[in-house]
Order: C-alpha cells, then structure tokens, then sequence
C-alpha cells in the first residue's frame, strides 16, 4: 500500500502503516547522526521540538545551502538512542539497514522507514535546506532543517505493531545458510 | 612528467568517480532490476537506477557520503616523477574537496576533529603497483565507510572453513552495508596482507587486473551469497550481491587469515593516465 504523509506526524498516521508499504514524506523534516543523537542524551533536549518529527539518518552534502547529495547513513550507529527520540515525540525514523536491536523501543509510537542508501543524488531533488543548527558540529554531523517535497520512496521497514523486515530477512538468510 | 598534470587528473577522475558509475557497474544493476522477483526488492534497485542517471545528469555525487580518498597507482617502471607524488594527489583532492564538492569525511580519529578537505596523516591512502612502461595510471577508487563499516578480519583456525566466513559476516553485517554488494575476499598472507588482498581484490573486480583467481568458485559462491535471500538494503530478495572476487596469498602453515571488503552497489572508480605529453582520462 502506498501513503502520501505530511509532517508534523501523529500516532494514528504511524498506526496506519505497515511493514512493506511505501511511503512519501512532505514538510519539515530533520537531520540526526552520531553527534546530535549524544548531544540529545548529554543535554535532554535539542533545538529543535522533536514532537511529531521525523527524524532522519543522514549526513548531508550540502553547498550554499543548497541539497547536493543526501541519502541515509547506517541507522545501527543510533539504535542506541531510539529511546530517547520516541520519548521526545519522533513518530518517524528514517534511514538504512534498521534498528533492529532497538525495536522495541518503537513502542507503538513510531515507525522506522528505509530510504533506498547511497540515493543521495535522488534525494536531493526532493529536499530543501530551511535551516541548521549546531553547525559547529561539521556539514556532515549538523542538525539541518530541511523541507521535504514527496521524499520517497520510504520503505515501512519497522512497523508499529513489532514487524521488522530486516529480521524476518535476517532470519531466513540464518536459515539458508544451515542449509546450503 | 608534469606535476600539475597529475594534480589535474586526479581532479578529473575523483569527479568522474563521484558522479558517474562505470557502465559494468550499471550493466549489473539493470540485470539485478530485470530478474528481481520480490516487488519491494525491485522498487530499491529502480531507486539505485534513477539516482544513478540523476547524478551524472546534474554531475552531482551518485552518494553524499563521498568516501575517503583511495586510489590505485600504476606507476611505470621507466616514469620520471620529479615531484612527491602524494602531495601531487593531496593537491588533488583538496581541489576535488571544493570544486566536485565532495562532503568532508577525514577526521582526526583521536579527537574526531574534521580537517576540512579530505587530506590528513595517511589520507589520501595510495595503493601503489610497479608496471612495465613510462607512464602513470591513476585510478580514484573513493570509499564509504557504510560498506567499510561492515568489512570484517579473522585470523581463522586453519581447520575453519574461509568462505564459510565470509558468508556468515554477509548474514551478519551485510545487510547494513547498502546491498546488493560487491564482495572483495582476501584469503591467506598475515594479518595485514589479506585486508589489502581484499581491498585489491574490489579494485580489479571489473576484470582488468591480474592477480590469482578462480572464476568458476567465484560464480557459484556468488550464487550462495544471493541465496541468502538478504537483498537489496536488507529487505529481503533475490539481489544480496552483483560481484565476487576472491584473491589468495601463501600463508604460515598455523595460519588461516581471511579478510572480506565489503562494497556497496555505488562501486564508484575512474582512471587516467598521465605521461610526459600530458594526461587523458579513460
């Protein structure tokens, strides 16, 4: 099944979808890897309200504010934090390769969607810069703000109600290669 | 040889790297795409193929994580290089940095400070051949840490079983490293050789290169990685690898080393050439 969303996104959105769908994300969305997920632990906040957000997994290139390239980084790296962004309100993350270890931290709040890794040409025709904060973090590690125009496509890849694609392939690559 | 020739290539051919994929590169992408029998597997790689004719449409980087800086130089025995050639290709990718762009990837990695253009203590790494000939060949092979990331190294009792390894780290971490992956596999030598057989093994996958290799083993484990069933980003399908190429070393008779350099689909490189009359890239 396919969704159109536009964020700020709410539970029932998020309820609404399920592993396999594909989705289209419109409106504001924001940047987070590795420095801006600790700094969200260290300080217990960021600039930004994160309620209703979707956060996304990626270290842009960017050039006088303009999207030059901007797929997903490794999500795995955040996992750690999932915690924390679906308390602090995030209804999506967006990213590759899944939070497996934390899934159950999704807690029926929030969804985690796979955009295709290494698109960043891709993307950037569907993505514009509003803002940054902690720009003293570096392009890659800022907290951009960015205007996202029919961003897809998104894979539903963690679903709220616990499905999880990445482990049901997981396990039956475990279960092919017993038996080759 | 000019130096400011080679500085010149070396621009040339990260920014052909960056932006356009080597047409086998993209000849095994579409296969994948045609043969691809679970529908969410197909919609990945007919993402993979649309960003890839957007970036060398807009000559924009085919992926923001635009690597650290690799290349590959075949170095003529009879080439006169009066000048440092590292520092040549430094020159090269700091103009690279700002002209492609390309994102700043190199930090220190101590204090993880930034250094702003991509060159540093080790960076940009050479991989450095001796050839027959007068000429330098020089080859941008920029490499992103999502598929460096998931590479793995095991000093593996020589009872073990290699490939069993390396498709175990596949299971493991393959689906993290944006499949469908090309795999570079070093077996043999010591503890630091197999890691650069693996790494040369990804640099000569295209066929051009030399270098012990059975093609026949490579076919069919190629055939047991896409059994697997991973596919592409992990989702599950039939497309988890487009490439295997495995490169052996003697090692001690105690010893079993197996390195496994994983690659994303994005296998970007380049090539020129640079000689006393100048350089032309491939």
């Amino acid at each position: 099944m396919e969704h159109r969303l536009t964020t700020p996104l709410t539970t029932d959105d998020v309820r609404r979808l399920h592993a396999g769908d594909l989705v289209w994300i419109s409106g504001t969305i924001y940047t987070a890897r590795d420095k801006v997920h600790a700094i969200l632990r260290s300080k217990g906040r960021l600039p930004v309200g994160l309620d209703g957000a979707a956060l996304y997994h990626c270290g842009p290139l960017i050039r006088d504010d303009l999207v030059i390239s901007a797929g997903p980084t490794t999500s795995s790296r955040m996992a750690r934090y999932t915690k924390e962004v679906v308390d602090k309100g995030v209804k999506a993350i967006i990213g590759k390769g899944g939070i497996s270890k934390a899934a159950g931290n999704l807690r029926s709040q929030a969804v985690y969607l796979a955009y295709p890794g290494g698109c960043g040409a891709l993307a950037s025709r569907h993505l514009k810069v509003i803002g940054v904060h902690l720009a003293e973090l570096g392009m890659a590690e800022a907290l951009w703000v960015l205007e996202a125009q029919e961003f897809g496509p998104l894979v539903v890849a963690m679903d709220s109600s616990g499905r999880d694609l990445y482990q049901e392939a997981r396990r039956s690559a475990e279960a092919n290669l017993k038996r080759s | 040889m000019k130096r400011a020739d080679l500085v010149e290539a070396t621009v040339a051919v990260l920014a052909r790297a960056e932006t356009s994929l080597p047409g086998w590169v993209i000849d095994r992408i579409e296969e994948a795409a045609r043969t691809e029998t679970n529908p969410l597997a197909e919609s990945q790689l007919e993402a993979i193929l649309e960003n890839v004719a957007i970036a060398a449409q807009d000559q924009i980087p085919i992926c923001q994580d635009t690597g650290l800086p690799v290349f590959h130089l075949e170095l003529g025995r009879d080439a006169n290089v009066p000048f440092d050639l590292r520092k040549a290709v430094a020159e090269g990718v700091r103009r690279a940095t700002d002209e492609v762009p390309l994102r700043p990837n190199a930090v220190d990695p101590l204090t993880r400070i930034n250094t702003g253009d991509n060159t540093g203590p080790g960076m940009p790494d050479l991989v450095l051949d001796l050839v027959d000939g007068d000429a330098l060949r020089i080859t941008a092979f920029p490499k992103g840490a999502g598929s460096e990331n998931m590479s793995l190294l095991a000093m593996l009792n020589p009872a073990d079983d290699p490939l069993e390894f390396v498709l175990e780290t596949i299971v493991e971490r393959g689906g993290m490293a944006c499949p469908p992956l090309f795999v570079g596999v070093g077996i043999g030598g010591t503890f630091d050789l197999a890691p650069r057989l693996a790494k040369r093994a990804l640099l000569e996958m295209s066929g051009s290169g030399s270098g012990s290799s059975d093609a026949g083993l490579e076919r069919d484990f190629l055939a047991r990685i896409n059994d697997l069933g991973i596919g592409p980003m992990g989702l599950g399908g039939d497309t988890t690898a487009l490439g295997v190429k495995i490169l052996t070393a003697c090692c001690h008779t105690a010893s079993l080393p197996v390195a496994v350099n994983l690659q994303c689909w994005a296998n970007r490189s380049a090539s020129a050439t640079v000689g006393d009359e100048g350089w032309n890239i491939d």
